[in-house]
């Protein structure tokens, strides 16, 4: 079956990037196919480089690229949602004379004509956070 | 054909409980997890709430009942226990799946 994930918390805000990931992790294992990740709102937050959690917690940024890289996953932060909060990819940091960039290499920024998207191709939208 | 809908946070935290069983159909089902897996323990005052939905099937995660120190004796009867794998397989076998955040 064709899912999409929709997630709408920041990493260690409280549980969703971790449901979610679990939850994708699961559905790929068992033979599922995920049709993208979707971060929206603080979920933005998940695809930033520049995370760097204790040596003994869990990397959460790393753990979904890690995953990405593993099953091609289309991992997609939102741009409106992303401007707010300072992700930045080189596009974005040319358009909005930023000196920076934070984007996660596994991630891409883009609109939300992404989700809509996703929503209508795959069986079931699967939405984790607030 | 039936519905999935999933809590995730606690029912003395937020209302997405009770508007999720204020909206819950006679032959859908709920899952319980993060935070809402409180509204699947025993003794509480929402205990009533969950009991009284006819003909809705209950499921708990057991990873997030465990994560908060919650033994499996500590639901209530008739809740079912759940994990990941069958997490997917509820979201795969209702026809959609919704959300209360």
């Amino acid at each position: 079956m064709k899912f999409a994930i929709q997630i709408n918390e920041g990493p260690y805000q409280h549980q969703a990037s971790d449901s979610a990931y679990l939850f994708t992790k699961t559905a790929l294992e068992k033979g599922h196919e995920i049709f993208r990740v979707f971060f929206y709102h603080d979920g933005v937050n998940n695809g930033t480089r520049l995370t760097t959690p204790p040596q003994d917690d869990r990397h959460v940024v790393n753990r979904w690229a890690e995953l990405g890289e593993k099953y091609d996953l289309d991992l997609v932060v939102c741009v409106a949602a992303a401007q707010r909060r300072g992700i930045v990819d080189d596009g974005e940091a040319e358009r909005n004379g930023k000196d920076a960039t934070n984007i996660h290499p596994r991630f891409r920024i883009s609109g939300l004509g992404q989700l809509v998207e996703a929503a209508i191709q795959s069986e079931r939208l699967m939405v984790f956070g607030d | 054909m039936s519905e999935l809908h999933t809590v995730n946070k606690s029912p003395f935290e937020k209302s997405s409980f009770a508007s999720c069983l204020e909206h819950v159909l006679e032959g859908s089902a709920v899952l319980l997890y993060e935070d809402g897996i409180y509204a699947a323990t025993k003794g509480t005052a929402v205990e009533g709430k969950l009991k009284s939905a006819q003909g809705v099937k209950f499921y708990v995660l057991g990873p997030d009942l465990k994560a908060r120190g919650l033994g499996e004796d500590r639901v209530i009867d008739g809740v079912e226990i759940v994990d990941y794998e069958a997490f997917v397989d509820l979201a795969a076998e209702h026809s959609k799946v919704v959300a209360w955040v």
